[in-house]
This record gives structure tokens, sequence and C-alpha cells, in this order.
């Protein structure tokens, strides 16, 4: 049959249509020409005849004049591969819905991504949020850069006396100076956080309450959604318990947000105080992880506690925080609190320094601090495990990362032929990129999405795992500006790392090639080989670190609960009575504590108790100075005072001498028993019982040694022993209106409860009660570590399940690619025992380099976390070694399957295949 | 037969011929051609071009089909609005013949 279609495409060349157009018209014309051609043969024409024919109706200028008139008005065509502005939004949006198409087509693949995402993107956005809430975020109030606290700066003799709260900046006297004689504010206030008891005796529950002077609202510029807030006219001395300001939380939580409320009154430790405001909603006071219930004038103290920091020339207890001026940098705030600091100083020694202290005192520097962030001891705890926790998840996202893009190389193959042609047709190398990468692009954001759910819910539980009996962390998480980048952020970056090496490689193919193989699409390339092995060693590298990081912090907890204290830990109960509402004359106080001890002592149940000023290990405790005669002058130790039976009770054994007894009683001379290290620093071998020892420039206040006990942890249980003084409450100077008493029991505690508060009810039923388990206490005290090596464990764990998977990727990967060559050596008389140490010294070898790379890495990175360890130092060898047993297990699982299936395979069959 | 003539009517042919059935180029052509008896006859430069300007004007929509063992070839079916087109000019056409012979089958009578 005669072919038209170069006739009739040079005939209508002059039309320059467009391709497919063209192509249409030739095909159609070309068929009428053959029908004809045949029609007219049939009539008896001869073929020359008829070509003539229908050669001239070809070139008929009608032809051309009546095409141009009906098929020239297509569009002009778009060159490929040149795009203006809205294109390139257009070809994106075209580029998405394809990644839509795809993601829908291979469901289980894309499940699998966005999980791995989610989960590596959750955990790390539930830490950075927990991070950004304890650092990064200003308080809810105007214009929070203006705020500055003035504390005293760069001095390290600071300071001597009590400390009251969590941040005692400054005393009374110290406080009121600052408010006269600073300039740099055009506001400033003081305020300090304590706890009192609502309501009136068993019915009382604690409260945390803000005591505050008459400008605090104003400094922060925070206005009431109720009544009115706490003015300078309501802080004035002896002011007694007037008005009380109450969060906008606690008038919901214990008012049901009575709108009334004004009306009402709120009793504070057997105070009533007038309700007359309600604060924001937003306003969640200005320390970071804390809340507050009820805010009353700072004048309020002197009533509330008669022997309170308020009228104690020692008592840090204030915490000032001001408001500059326009005009005014926290520098030159700061430079002008310095210039006055000496007057101040000068003008407020405490009457009852010696000669040192006052020189110290006089030597210090008042200062101005940023505080935008708000006040924290959450932070100092607790940003430097946060963020050492961010590197580490950081590190299991990059090994989740690496098993995606191994996954996309699994698919890059796959998809070979699509790219080829695609390709083809004309589809430039980027294109092919970039259409790929949105395809991860889209993955990555749907895995962030969820991550951020996840987060949500990881950040809460962390929150609660965070929070104490003692101390109940409050956290704003919703999210910020911060938050947003940091995802977006981390999903660009996952889309990178998983995404882009993949992308570029699936690009890379060769069009001729790909199409003419009738294969399963493996290409053989032997980059591609090696961008799986890099991946895999990285991997194992990088579950190394974590997996050592782990250990460590793990190691680091068990030493710390293993770690003798010195003293009996289980079976402890901490009772905690207040009498002060009880009002009992001084004379009777001492008594009626005794009484108590005496009747709890007595109860069914009880093995031993005894009463301390300190419980061990409760962070709170008394430092003081001690001389020697013809020995060691000024000397740090660490006081407390028990009572008869307190070593007992806490079996800390006593090594020489005598416990203290009821016939100690008030005398110049104070009885001590002293701890080991004490009497090893101090006394050396000699015999201490009877040695004398004097508060620090006071020889009129002596101590007589009357007994030695082993040594015990004071504040933490990572300190080394320190010189401890007991003294006896029988020889206490005057009395107290609470007291502590340490119950030991081998029935069950919280069961203890209820007799010993009927037993203090008995007695007197206004007294105030709390309880708590000493073992409780003291592993809250060790949160951070528990936290630290909760979170690393689970990451640890995480990253070697990740790591095998991906071994395993990569191990069975080459298995199917080495399939004709192992096919070949068996046919050659290899035997499948050979095959199997084939493999496995493949594994080996991506075991081995991983492992140099990791230990290398753990090495510099346990210097960092050095400082947070506990009885082994970071390149802890059984760590080490323990690691990398670990990791060739887990190498040896993830390969055996694979080397099996290699030894298994049929030489005739895999030679078939070739 | 004269070209103008053709032309006019040619419209109406195409459109008529598809009405049922859809056809392609050629069998249109065809039909047209051993209707008329070989009085009516196109040649390609005449005849696609109209065809073309039919499709462009949305009276006609043509489409590849394929079938077994054939070529593919592209037939023309009747739009909603190219049936409308046919009435109308069904009917014009009706009312000019009738026109024209009702004058000149006078004169002879």
């Amino acid at each position: 049959m005669l072919d038209w279609r170069n006739e009739i495409r040079s005939a209508i060349a002059v039309l320059k249509l467009q391709a497919t157009r063209e192509a249409e018209v030739v095909e159609e014309l070309n068929q009428h020409l053959q029908d004809r051609r045949e029609a007219m043969l049939a009539s008896n024409l001869t073929a020359r005849q008829v070509d003539e024919a229908l050669m001239q109706e070809l070139h008929d200028p009608a032809l051309i004049a009546g095409l141009r008139a009906t098929v020239r008005s297509e569009p002009p065509s778009q060159p490929a591969g040149h795009d203006s502005g809205e294109q390139l939004l257009g070809r994106i949006w075209m580029d998405l819905r394809y990644a839509v198409r795809v993601s829908i087509l291979n469901p289980g693949f894309a499940l699998v991504v966005i999980l791995s995402l989610a989960l590596g993107i959750g955990a790390n956005t539930a830490i950075f949020q927990l991070l950004n809430a304890v650092r990064l975020r200003v308080l809810p109030v105007p214009k929070p850069e203006q705020l500055a606290a003035v504390r005293i700066v760069d001095s390290p003799h600071c300071c001597t006396g009590d400390f009251y709260s969590n941040h005692p900046d400054l005393t009374t006297d110290i406080w009121n100076q600052v408010r006269q004689q600073q300039q740099g504010f055009s506001k400033i206030a003081a305020w300090y956080p304590t706890r009192l008891n609502a309501g009136h005796g068993i019915e009382s529950r604690p409260v945390s309450t803000l005591m505050v002077s008459g400008d605090f609202f104003d400094v922060l510029s925070v206005q009431p959604s109720l009544g009115r807030m706490i003015s300078p006219s309501d802080d004035y001395r002896g002011c007694g318990a007037q008005g009380a300001v109450v969060s906008s939380g606690f008038w919901r939580r214990e008012f049901g947000g009575d709108p009334e409320i004004l009306e009402r009154k709120i009793t504070l430790d057997g105070h009533p105080f007038q309700i007359m405001g309600v604060t924001p909603p937003n306003f969640s006071g200005i320390e970071v992880g804390r809340t507050f219930d009820v805010a009353i004038p700072l004048c309020a103290e002197a009533t509330i506690s008669t022997k309170g920091p308020s009228r104690d020339p020692v008592a840090w207890w204030i915490t000032a925080i001001g408001r500059l001026k326009p005009d005014w940098t926290v520098e030159r705030a700061s430079a002008q609190l310095t210039a006055i600091s000496s007057g101040i100083f000068a003008a407020t020694v405490p009457p009852q320094f010696d000669g040192p202290a006052r020189k110290d005192y006089l030597s210090f520097r008042l200062g101005a601090v940023r505080v935008a962030n708000g006040f924290s001891t959450l932070r100092s705890n607790y940003q430097e495990p946060l963020w050492l926790l961010l590197c580490l998840s950081g590190l299991v996202l990059l090994i989740a990362c690496a098993n995606l893009a191994n996954l996309m190389l699994a698919r890059a193959s796959a998809r070979e032929r699509e790219m080829a042609v695609r390709l083809t047709l004309g589809a430039s190398r980027p294109r092919l990129i970039r259409q790929l990468l949105t395809e991860s692009l889209l993955l990555a954001l749907l895995g962030a999405a969820a991550g951020v759910g996840i987060a949500n819910i990881l950040s809460r539980l962390l929150i609660t795992y965070l929070s104490t009996q003692q101390d109940q962390v409050f956290l704003e998480l919703t999210p910020d500006w911060r938050i947003v980048c940091f995802v977006t952020g981390l999903a660009v970056l996952a889309t990178v790392l998983f995404g882009l090496a993949p992308a570029i490689r699936a690009s890379q193919v060769e069009p001729g090639a790909t199409l003419k193989a009738t294969g399963r699409g493996f290409s053989a390339s032997g980059e591609s080989v090696l961008l799986r092995r890099v991946l895999a060693v990285s991997q194992v590298a990088l579950s190394m670190v974590l997996l050592v990081s782990a250990l460590l912090f793990v190691r680091t907890f068990q030493n710390l609960i293993l770690v003798d204290a010195g003293f009996q830990q289980g079976q402890i109960l901490i009772a905690n009575f207040d009498y002060s509402p009880l009002k009992l004359p001084e004379a009777s106080q001492m008594a009626f504590k005794r009484e108590l001890l005496t009747r709890i002592q007595a109860l069914p149940g009880v093995a031993a108790a005894a009463e301390t000023l300190y419980p061990p290990l409760s962070q709170a405790g008394w430092d003081g100075n001690v001389d020697i005669p013809d020995g060691p002058q000024r000397q740090d130790v660490r006081l407390s005072r028990v009572s008869p039976g307190y070593f007992e009770t806490m079996k800390m054994g006593l090594v020489s001498g005598r416990d203290f007894n009821y016939t100690d009683t008030p005398a110049p001379l104070r009885k001590a028993v002293v701890s080991r290290a004490f009497v090893v620093k101090f006394f050396g071998k000699a015999n201490p019982l009877g040695r004398m020892f004097y508060d620090s420039g006071n020889r009129d206040q002596p101590y007589q040694v009357i007994g030695v006990v082993n040594d015990t942890k004071y504040y933490s249980l990572r300190e080394d022993p320190a010189p401890i003084v007991f003294v006896s409450f029988t020889q206490a100077n005057g009395p107290q209106e609470r007291s502590t008493l340490m119950i030991r029991s081998n029935e069950s505690l919280p069961a203890l409860i209820s007799s010993i508060e009927s037993t203090a009810g008995q007695m007197n039923p206004g007294m105030v009660s709390d309880f708590s388990v000493l073992k409780t206490q003291i592993l809250d005290g060790l949160l951070r570590e528990r936290l630290v090596a909760t979170l690393s464990g689970f990451f640890g764990a995480l990253a070697t399940v990740l790591a095998m998977v991906g071994l395993y990727g990569v191990i069975s990967y080459l298995v199917v690619k080495r399939r004709n060559e192992i096919g070949l050596r068996m046919a050659l008389g290899a035997k499948r025992v050979d095959i199997l140490v084939m493999i496995l010294r493949e594994t080996a070898t991506l075991l081995g380099t991983g492992l140099a790379i990791g230990a290398a890495l753990a090495f510099s990175a346990g210097k960092i976390a050095a400082a947070m360890l506990y009885g082994l130092r970071s390149r802890d060898p059984l760590t080490l070694a323990i690691a990398v047993a670990a990791m060739a297990v887990i190498a040896l699982v993830a390969s055996l399957a694979p080397a099996r299936r290699a030894a298994s395979i049929d030489p005739m069959t895999a030679l078939r295949e070739e | 037969m004269d070209r103008e003539l053709k032309r006019g009517s040619t419209e109406l042919l195409i459109l008529s011929l598809i009405e049922y059935r859809a056809r392609h180029g050629y069998e249109i052509s065809k039909l047209i051609e051993d209707r008329s008896e070989g009085v009516l006859t196109f040649n390609v430069a005449s005849f696609y071009p109209l065809l073309y300007r039919l499709e462009q004007r949305g009276l006609i929509a043509g489409r590849w089909v394929e079938k077994a063992g054939q070529r593919r070839r592209r037939y023309y079916r009747l739009t909603a609005p190219g049936k409308k087109v046919l009435k109308a000019q069904r009917s014009t056409w009706r009312d000019f013949v009738d026109a024209i012979q009702r004058i000149t089958e006078a004169e002879r009578a």
C-alpha cells in the first residue's frame, strides 16, 4: 500500500501545526488517499494516472487555504523545560497531584515512611517543645524585654544566712534600700513564692502563694479580669491579713468560676483574706514550670509567721523585678545598681556578722539581669539534659532517614522504567529530581503532621513524669512560631536526607539500556551498592553512639540508686507537722512536740521514730562555719538538729561514743555527734570524743563531740562524704512551730498515715500535717537522671532496631544482586558454608567500619555528657564492650536470614535466570 | 457541478450522513459521491477543510477509533449543536427547493 505520509507532511509543512495535530492530519489524509487510490485503480485507471491525479489533489492550493482557516488557531506550543514564575507554581501543583496519586497507589510504602517519620519527628518535637517552654518562651506580659531582676552578681562569697524559695536574691533590708535608691526602673517590685495552707485543720490543703509588693502587677502590666489587683495602698507595714488576688485557674478550679467571688474570703494559714480580684487567664505567674493560686501583699508575711524571714536580717527571701525606664538599657541600670552597692551593703550589715563575714558582705555587688523568659529552676536543672536528649533524638531521626533512603533507593530501582520513559518523552533530569523530591516532601509533611500529634501526647507525658508530689510542673505548650519552624525544618531536612540521593540516582537512568532490559528493573550499578553500604555503615555508627550513651546514663542511674547513702532509705515515712495554727504558748511547745513523738513511737507498726530539722537528700539544709582549736579555722560544715533515737531510726550506725538523750538540756556547751569525715578532716587519728570546736569567730559558742556516726549523703547522692555536725533538739535554743518526724515501720507506710493522723488529731485537731515517703522523695531527687536514662534508653533501643532493619535490607539487597555470582561459585564447587561465610563476612565489614566510626564519635560525644555521669567515666570500657557485643548480635541476627537464603540458592536456577 | 452551490449544500450533506451513526472521512465523501451517482464529488483539498471547520464550530466531533484487525480511523459524529443546525438547514433547504420547484413547474404547466 502506497504511503503518502511524507508527501502530505511536506505539503502542509507551511502551516507549522502543533506536532500532535499535524500527526493526526497526516494520518487521516493518508488513509483517505490510500482508500481513494484503491477505488480508482478498481475503475480501470492505470496506477500512474491515479497517482498523478491524487498528487494534484494534494497540492491543490485550496487545501492549504482551507486548512489554514480551520486548524491554524491552535495555541502556540510551550517549549519543554522553560518555566516562567506562574508556570512553576502550576507545575509544582501538578507534581504534588502526581505525588498524591503515586502515594495512593503504594499505600503500604507511604504508610511505612509516614509512620517512621512521625515517630522520629514526634520525639524530636516533644523534646523541643519542653525546651522551648523552659528556655525560649517569653513571659506572657506586655513588652517582656523591658523586665529585669535585681540580684547580687559577680560575688563569689555570696551569701551567708538562711535561704527561702527557689530564687532567694535579697534580704528585707537590701530590698528596701534598692527600692529607694535605684534609678533605672520606672517601677520595681518584690515577690516571694511560698506554700500556705488554705482552709482549717485536717481539711486544709496547700496552695501555691505569691507574696508580692504593691507594684508587682503594675511592673508586669497585668490587668485584672475581675475586681482589682494588689496595689501599693495594700502593701504597708503592719497591714495584717487584708486582700488577696486569685489566679484564673484557681478561681475556676476551687470556686467553680463563681461570679460572686469578690464577696468571698479565703483562709490562709488560719488568716482570712478578702478576695478582691482575679488575674487574666493567660497570666500563670512569672516562674517557668510553676503556676500560682493566690497572691497576697508582701506585708502580710509578718502576720502569717511570727518568726518569718521579713524580720530576719540574714534571711534571703525576696526576688526583685523591675520595668526599665524607656531610655534605659539593662546594662545602664546594672551599672547604676553597682554604683550604689557599697552604700547599700554598708547600711545593711547584719549585726550578728563577725569580721570575715562582714568583709565578704561589704564586697557584694548588685546588678540587673534580663528576665524576659521568666524565672526558673526547671531551666537550670533541665536545660542541659534536654539539649542532650534533643541531640540523641536527632540521631534517631537520622537513622530513620537512612532506612527510608534505603527504601527509596529500592523503589527508585523499581521505577527505573517509569523514569526512562519520562526521559525519552523529553523530561529533563532536574525535572525528574523535582518530581521525586516532591513525592518525598509530601510524605515528610504528612509524617510531620502526624509527628506533631505524637509530640503533643509525648510532651504531656513528659511533664507528668517531671511532676512530683512536692513539685507540680506547669508548662505552657501551645505551639508558637518556633515549634512551627522547628517541625517544618525537620520535615524539609528529612526530605533532603532520605529523598535527595535516591532522586538523583533515579534520574541518572540510561533510558536506552533500561527500556531494552527485560529484567525486574534491578540496575546493577556499583554506585548504588556503594550508597547503600555507606548508609548501612552510618546507621551502625550512629546506633553505636546512641547505645553507648544509653548505657552510660542507665548505668549512672543504677549506680545512684545502689550507692550506699549511709542510712536506711526504704520503709521510712516523713511526717511534717505544723503547730502554728494552735497558737501554743512558747513554754509548752517543746513538751507538746515530745508528747506527739512519744505517742507516735507507741503506735503499733511503728518500729522507731525521731525528729530531724532536715530529712537527708531533701535538697534543704543548714551550712555553717566552725573553728577547730589549734587547727583549721572557718571550716565549712553541714549541720542538722535531731532528737534522741534519730541515728537508730535511720540505722546510721554509731561508730563510737553515745547518742543524744533527754538529759542533754539547753546549756552553753552544745553536745555534738559528728560524721567520720568530720573526724578524719579535723582530728586525724586522734580520739575525737570529748574534743571541742566553736562557731566560727565565737569562742563563747562551743560544741563538744559525744559521738561519731558513719558518713551519710546530705544534699545529693552524687556528693563525696562531707563533714556533718548533728546537734540535739533537746538543747535547742528556742521553740519551733513545725516538726519533721522520720518514722520507720516494717508495715505498709500508706496504711500507717491514718493512724498517725488520728493520733495527732486526738492531741489537737487544729494541727496541719502532710506525709511523704523518704524513698519516693529520694527517687524524685533523681528525676533528672531517671528522665535522661529512660529516654536515652528508649532512643538507644529504637536506634538498634532501626539499624537492624537497615542492615537486613542492605544484606538482602546484596544477596539478590549477587545471585548469579553465588550460583556460579556453587556450580564451580563452593559449599553452602562458604557462601554463608562470604555473606557474613560482608556484614562483618559493614559492622566493623560502623563500630569503629561509632566508637570514635561516642568518645567525643561522651566528653559533653561526662558531667552528668556518676560512678563511671565516659570512656568506660565495660560500657563500650557491652555496646559492641550488642551491635554484633544485632548484625548477626539481621544478616543470618539473607545469608541462609544465599546459601540455599539453587545454582542451576540462578544461572538460568541470567 | 457549480462550486458555490456545492459548498453551500455540502455542510448539510455531511451533517445528514452522520445523523444516526459516526462515519470516517473517506466513508462520508464516498457516500456523497455514490448516492449522488457521481454528480457530487470531492477531493482531499475541498473536503477536509470543510470537515475540520465543522468540527471547530462544534457541530461534529471526531474521535480515533481502533477496531480489531483494522487501522485506527477518525470517526465523526453529530453533536447536540450539530443536530439543531441540521434541523434548521434541512427545513431552509426544503423551503428553497419547494420554492424553486413551484416556480419552474408552474411555467411548464
